[in-house]
């Protein structure tokens, strides 16, 4: 534990799958990031740009082909910590249907600790907290097919909480959800950041859900594009548009003023857009 | 929507009778000792003592009857068939009715009895079960009763896992399968009408994409369990818990009494 500041470090990793044949398509080439303590960290790129592949190498359901990753000072690569950073390491999936096991809330949340060999009145006690942290308290014995998709990740949530990990990562996680369904899970994850310190991975193809982050990471064929806080990353819209990602509105469309001769300072959301507007405009 | 809005999990009718609130162990043990000396039995009297038994339990379970005869109708047909060829076909003793070469004699009457009593007590008895205990309590009941045959390598609590996973996703492929026939009729595809073999083949359509989405979704789920440190029984605890009541002592004495009686006045 020499380093507790950064919780996740990746250090030079590739990685490949192997078909069958015996031939390997890269996904991953020469990644290298560290992610500190306490922080909130979005990760866009596009549908097989290997964004998805990181996620599950931090929670060791893949090994690097090449390099290490380091969770709370654990190799993902060494078997015998692999339950260690499974406890430390939570992961919500994209399909909410796809990873509910139980045939209700209680029993769901419940199989994770279930796994670690938690007492049942410890489980009873973490089973109510942690469904009180996502508000889905009320829906204890409730079939998972009777909620709405947000309702589904945030027991999926509760299920992960239960088990106290430090890290929780999203792996596109309101892909599937309606607008309603993200703005809950996105929500409680920024309160479970700020409130309770969780480090935060968020994977994401969403550029409006990375504005709140403390920093991005842009992948590209299986490297990293950029790497920075939102107001560096989103500084290179050009950079960004041309390999084909989506920038936020707000984003956009000062790129676009600037384009056309608005001096404005830089922002990032709607409500700055709109200040940085409202001062030039009395300035003229 | 229509099969998901009243569409509750296997036949189980939630309620808080006695019945409903026994182990389920106590229930499946009950209804085994049950059929085996209903089974066994060969005097007309027992069989009186069994349907009232059976009529007893019904009672205790508060059950409305519409749940009962709905439970014996896919039996329906056998139980009719079975008569009948028992009436005909068991010869010997006193001759009742005779016409041409059909008879109906006094040993097919005794055995068209006995085997209508036995298959409806039976079934009857295990649609008791069933409906009065929850799929969840049904699949913790098996996996603990088999769990001495972990010994010999019976992958026990691999099967109540299955089990029970099969029953959490019984409502979410029943969703999809609605989805994937409104998808196909919306492209012209016909379930409704023709004969059986191209009523099959429209089936096709619904079937492979229900299999293939059924086995993405095990792969997703295999990965969500690992990724919660899932790995198999070893120093797993559980949630559920089973515990034996008064309740089901008295069952178990009354059971014992049952096979006792029967044991005594079989001969």
């Amino acid at each position: 534990m020499k380093d507790q500041e950064q919780t996740i470090e990746a250090k030079q990793v590739a990685f490949q799958y192997e078909s069958e044949d015996g031939s390997s398509t890269p996904v991953l080439q020469n990644v290298s990031f560290s992610i500190k303590k306490g922080s909130f960290v979005s990760i866009i790129g596009h549908n097989g740009s290997g964004k998805s592949t990181i996620a599950k190498l931090i929670n060791a359901l893949l090994v690097p082909s090449e390099g290490a990753i380091i969770v709370s000072g654990f190799s993902t690569s060494e078997q015998e910590y692999l339950w260690e950073i499974r406890q430390q390491v939570g992961m919500v999936f994209q399909n909410p249907d796809n990873q509910i096991v139980g045939t209700i809330v209680e029993d769901d949340v419940a199989f994770g600790l279930e796994n670690l060999g938690i007492e049942r009145e410890e489980m009873r006690k973490r089973i109510d907290e942690s469904l009180a942290a996502v508000k889905m308290s009320a829906y204890l014995k409730s079939q998972p097919q009777r909620l709405s998709g947000g309702q589904k990740q945030r027991v999926a949530i509760a299920g992960i909480l239960a088990m106290r990990p430090s890290i929780i990562i999203l792996d596109e996680a309101t892909a599937m959800l309606d607008p309603q369904g993200r703005k809950e899970v996105m929500q409680l994850v920024h309160q479970l950041h700020l409130e309770e310190g969780f480090t935060i991975v968020n994977i994401t193809h969403f550029p409006e859900e990375t504005l709140g982050s403390d920093r991005i990471i842009v992948m590209e064929q299986g490297k990293i594009y950029a790497d920075g806080t939102p107001s560096e990353v989103y500084a290179d819209v050009e950079g960004l548009l041309a390999i084909g990602l989506d920038v936020p509105f707000a984003v956009r469309l000062h790129h676009f003023l600037q384009q056309h001769g608005f001096s404005l300072s830089t922002v990032l959301d709607q409500e700055e857009l709109v200040d940085e507007l409202c001062k030039s405009l009395l300035k003229t | 929507m229509s099969i998901l809005q009243n569409f509750t999990l296997g036949q189980f009718v939630p309620s808080d009778s006695f019945v409903h609130r026994l182990d389920p162990r106590s229930k499946f043990l009950f209804l085994l000792v049950y059929a085996v000396v209903v089974f066994l039995s060969n005097q007309i009297w027992l069989y009186a003592v069994f349907t009232a038994i059976l009529i007893f339990s019904l009672r205790l379970s508060k059950l409305s009857l519409a749940y009962i005869f709905r439970g014996l109708k896919p039996v329906w047909f056998l139980l009719v068939f079975t008569i009948i060829l028992q009436l005909f076909l068991t010869k010997g003793g006193e001759v009742y009715v005779q016409w041409g070469w059909f008879s109906i004699e006094e040993d097919g009457v005794r055995q068209a009895f006995f085997i209508a009593m036995r298959l409806g007590l039976i079934v009857v008895m295990s649609s008791l079960l069933t409906l009065t205990t929850s799929p969840m309590d049904l699949t913790d009941g098996i996996e603990k009763m088999l769990g001495p045959f972990k010994k010999i390598g019976l992958p026990v609590h691999e099967l109540a896992l299955m089990l029970s996973i099969a029953i959490r996703f019984i409502p979410t492929l029943l969703e999809e399968t609605d989805k994937i026939m409104k998808a196909q009729m919306s492209r012209g595809a016909n379930f409704e009408s023709g004969g059986m073999i191209s009523r099959a083949k429209a089936m096709i359509a619904i079937v492979i994409p229900l299999f293939v989405s059924a086995f993405r979704r095990a792969e997703d789920l295999a990965l969500a369990m690992e990724a919660r440190g899932y790995r198999g029984d070893v120093g797993r605890t559980k949630l559920r818990q089973l515990a034996f009541s008064y309740r089901d002592g008295l069952v178990i004495v009354f059971m014992i009494l049952m096979v006792v009686a029967v044991g005594v006045w079989r001969v």
